[in-house]
């Protein structure tokens, strides 16, 4: 195919509030090309796409768009409460004679499409019934549908499952047969390398690179995105945990035998001070909602958590005050509150404890405050900053500083490197190594096996809500991990010759 | 799976039945205990009444699933009225297009303020309450002055006239309902309706035109008031300018009974149509009763509109 560019962007820049999201950047994407886009976050990839797309205008430079752009987003920007069949036709519905909406059409018409896509829902269900990942996999197939000559995917597999994002990469490969043209974002190597021609990289709003993905080994495009020498990242691994803690002190977490069917079954989980425990298995196993039964927002059929021995009413206030902290794993939804500035957001949790009488002390907070903008290194350019303005791994520290606030002995942490940078994933994962090391026991919850098996020192593996294994020491391997969650296929494989 | 939504799903199914079953209800025993209800007259009556608000509340429908409010259509409801019975020394058509034109102008400057300013709908048709309550006091010298029209003009027929004594506001409220539903359900504009309340930023990325929708379902809510006004003058002869103080509030209480959800993105009109059936009949009883002084009628579907209210929640469990 001749190299035919659909968009040719020249010297664009764009500045917000004094700060150069873009600095004379040059991108160019060819038809029929997949063209991985990567940096850390901030360093001007959504920025840029919003350039491309034309929601923001440049200040300078030039852009050439020769065909349609459709794009989806990390979050599923479609109307959860309309059915899935409305939000894929939203806008270019089927019509009868009269005009009208043929709904009948459009049911069928999505029903058929979806199938294209392994989406076998219920179409005139509401989207928001369906899993994230068949919810994303239907703002594909409405990008796909725009008759798009571009599609500009962003982050689409980072809540996907493994199954759905293999379907997903068929999709976009079929895109690519098509001869439609891909803009690839994503912090997930391995989907970079599978299906991407040529990548750009952008760092701090410069594009520092430019050309084919194949011949770019991995540990190079790493250093081309965080700005450091391949020798440096190779002294200290991809994730950065350090040695594991080494803990022989009583339990200060003892869960026993939570139960809330149907989502989870007879689950113990005890933890040291000092030590980090994974919960591995896949969506859905119930690791979220073992987390949520321990701090007590999970109503249970039975069970009991003891914080340092006593047993802890089942509740979050008492969880809370007894030294349990959540990091959930939605932070839009369930942390973060945008419009606050960063001290506000920090001081949140804290609050009971800073105040007298219900006056809360403003040069308490502000100490607090900035210490832990110090220790996580968060950056941002005064603690009244709104948290909104922040990079998803500099919101993340904020809510991490939230919790770190109420000075907790136990920390649930959910997922806490999703959809955050590689670099600031790396500080997240540093700073859970420090707090082990100063005695927190730590709960880790993770969809990354790499993660779990660097980060944590004991794995208590899910399946279906019950506890498929735990493993320890020399059995902290990736083959372990997947014996342990694939087990029940297997015993299913059984079931069946038996049944037989 | 998304059990937030999920939830929402089964309430809507819940509320809508929840208030079609209270309905039902309702109309039996009234029937049963009351000998006047089921007479063709009471019915005929209640029907009537209800008309008037079905009409506002049809606009309040579509802003509500916006998720937005309009809190000055029970001014513009008014104004409409006195509008007309001025209009009407003019002819039939002024009679009726000028509060049209008048209530459907302040209802697009809601619209356009709310989708273009980013000011929130209660404080701009707050104002636009006060503001057409002030017009309205204005050009009837504070309520001393009122039109009246013409007993034998084709105007009065338009809210007296009946067939088989049905009067024709309810065939005129019965059809704007069913166009209603239609453009709710079976247009893109409707489709948009329910994209803006359901999530707005994500109806933006979709190339919804959702300040387009916001304006046009303030300006379809400001001339269904005026419309209702006109109506309601028709009918009573005279432009009345005590009238419509509160019906904001019964027109967004109607909505929720049917289901509407107040946070956006998912209601029906039926369950508007059942909303206002509700609460007409629910007054209609109280005056059965008779006995009942008139002023505890509105402590009375007060109360009863709780228990709606906490019935429905106690069923979304």
């Amino acid at each position: 195919m001749p190299t035919e560019p659909v968009i040719e962007v020249a010297g664009v820049t764009k500045t917000f509030a004094g700060v150069k999201a873009l600095d004379d950047v040059d991108f160019t994407l060819n038809r029929g090309e997949i063209h991985a886009l990567v940096g850390e976050n901030g360093a001007g990839k959504s920025t840029l796409i919003k350039v491309l797309t034309g929601i923001h205008s440049p200040d300078g430079g030039r852009i050439a768009r020769n065909g349609r752009i459709s794009t989806i987003y990390q979050e599923v920007n479609l109307v959860p409460l309309m059915s899935v069949a409305a939000n894929l036709f939203l806008g270019r519905e089927p019509r009868n004679r009269l005009g009208l909406i043929d709904r009948t059409r459009r049911d069928a018409e999505a029903k058929e499409l979806l199938q294209g896509y392994g989406i076998t829902a219920d179409v005139s269900s509401p989207l928001g019934t369906l899993a994230v990942g068949e919810q994303q996999m239907v703002a594909l197939a409405r990008a796909v549908e725009a008759d798009a000559d571009v599609v500009i995917m962003d982050e689409p597999t980072s809540s996907l499952e493994p199954r759905e994002v293999e379907t997903l990469l068929d999709v976009v490969r079929k895109l690519h047969e098509q001869g439609i043209a891909i803009i690839y974002v994503s912090h997930r190597m391995d989907e970079l390398y599978r299906i991407c021609d040529t990548v750009t990289v952008l760092r701090d709003g410069v594009s520092v690179h430019s050309g084919p993905l194949k011949e770019l080994p991995r540990i190079e495009l790493v250093s081309l995105m965080l700005g450091r020498s391949v020798n440096e990242i190779q002294k200290h691994g991809t994730t950065a945990f350090g040695e594991d803690h080494h803990a022989d002190t009583l339990p200060v977490l003892e869960a026993l035998d939570l139960t809330s069917k149907p989502r989870i079954n007879n689950i113990d989980v005890s933890i040291r001070p000092g030590e980090v425990v994974g919960l591995a298995g896949l969506l859905g196993s119930g690791r979220t909602e073992t987390a949520k039964a321990i701090i007590g927002a999970l109503p249970l059929d039975h069970g009991t958590v003891l914080v340092a021995g006593k047993p802890v009413p089942h509740n979050v206030k008492a969880a809370t005050r007894a030294g349990i902290s959540m990091l959930a794993e939605d932070r839009k939804t369930e942390g973060i509150i945008p419009n606050l500035s960063v001290r506000e957001n920090i001081v949140l949790a804290a609050l009971p404890k800073l105040s007298r009488f219900g006056i809360t002390s403003r040069s308490k907070q502000d100490r607090i405050v900035d210490a832990f903008i110090k220790r996580l290194r968060i950056k941002v350019s005064s603690p009244e900053q709104k948290v909104a303005e922040l990079s998803g791994g500099n919101q993340q520290k904020v809510l991490l500083a939230r919790w770190l606030c109420t000075e907790p002995k136990i920390l649930l942490l959910d997922e806490p490197t999703r959809g955050i940078d590689v670099g600031a994933k790396a500080e997240v994962q540093a700073l859970i190594d420090e707090l082990a090391k100063e005695g927190l026991a730590v709960l880790l919850i993770s969809s990354e096996l790499d993660e779990l098996l660097d980060g944590a020192d004991r794995l208590i593996v899910l399946r279906d809500g019950e506890v498929a294994g735990e493993l320890e020491g020399a059995q902290l391997t990736r083959e372990h991990v997947l014996n342990a969650i694939a087990a029940e296929v297997m015993d299913d494989a059984d079931g069946n010759q038996n049944s037989h | 799976m998304s059990t937030v939504q999920a939830t929402a799903t089964r309430t809507k199914v819940l509320q809508r039945q929840g208030a079609a079953v209270a309905l039902i209800l309702m109309v039996a025993v009234s029937w049963l205990v009351f000998p006047r209800f089921g007479s063709l007259d009471n019915l005929r009556d209640l029907a009537l009444q209800g008309s008037f608000l079905a009409v506002i509340a049809l606009g309040m429908t579509f802003v509500i699933i916006t998720g937005g409010i309009d809190l000055s259509v029970g001014s513009l409801y008014a104004l409409g009225g006195v509008l007309a019975a001025w209009g009407s020394q003019y002819g039939f058509l002024v009679a009726l297009t000028l509060p049209l034109l008048v209530c459907g102008a302040i209802g697009f400057v809601n619209g356009l303020l709310i989708a273009r300013t980013n000011m929130a709908p209660f404080i701009v048709t707050l104002a636009s309450l006060l503001f057409a309550r002030g017009l309205l006091l204005a050009i009837t010298d504070e309520g001393a002055n009122t039109y009246q029209i013409a007993p034998d003009s084709a105007f009065v027929e338009l809210g007296r006239g009946t067939v088989f004594g049905f009067g024709y506001p309810i065939f005129i409220a019965a059809a704007l309902a069913v166009l209603g539903g239609l453009i709710l359900n079976r247009t893109t504009f409707g489709q948009n309706v329910f994209a803006t309340g359901g999530a707005e930023q994500s109806a933006v990325l979709l190339g919804v035109p959702v300040a387009k929708t916001k304006i046009g379902v303030y300006t379809m809510s400001g001339t269904l008031a005026g419309l209702a006004g006109a109506l309601t003058a028709a009918y009573l002869q005279s432009g009345v300018t005590v009238i419509g103080v509160g019906t904001e509030l019964d027109a967004i209480a109607v909505v929720v009974i049917g289901g509407t959800l107040l946070s956006g993105g998912m209601g029906t009109v039926l369950g508007t149509v059942i909303g206002v059936g509700l609460i007409k009949v629910i007054q209609n009883v109280i005056n059965q009763i008779g006995t009942l002084d008139s002023n505890y009628q509105s402590v009375v579907s007060g109360v009863f509109l709780l228990i709606v209210v906490v019935l429905q929640r106690i069923l979304r469990r």
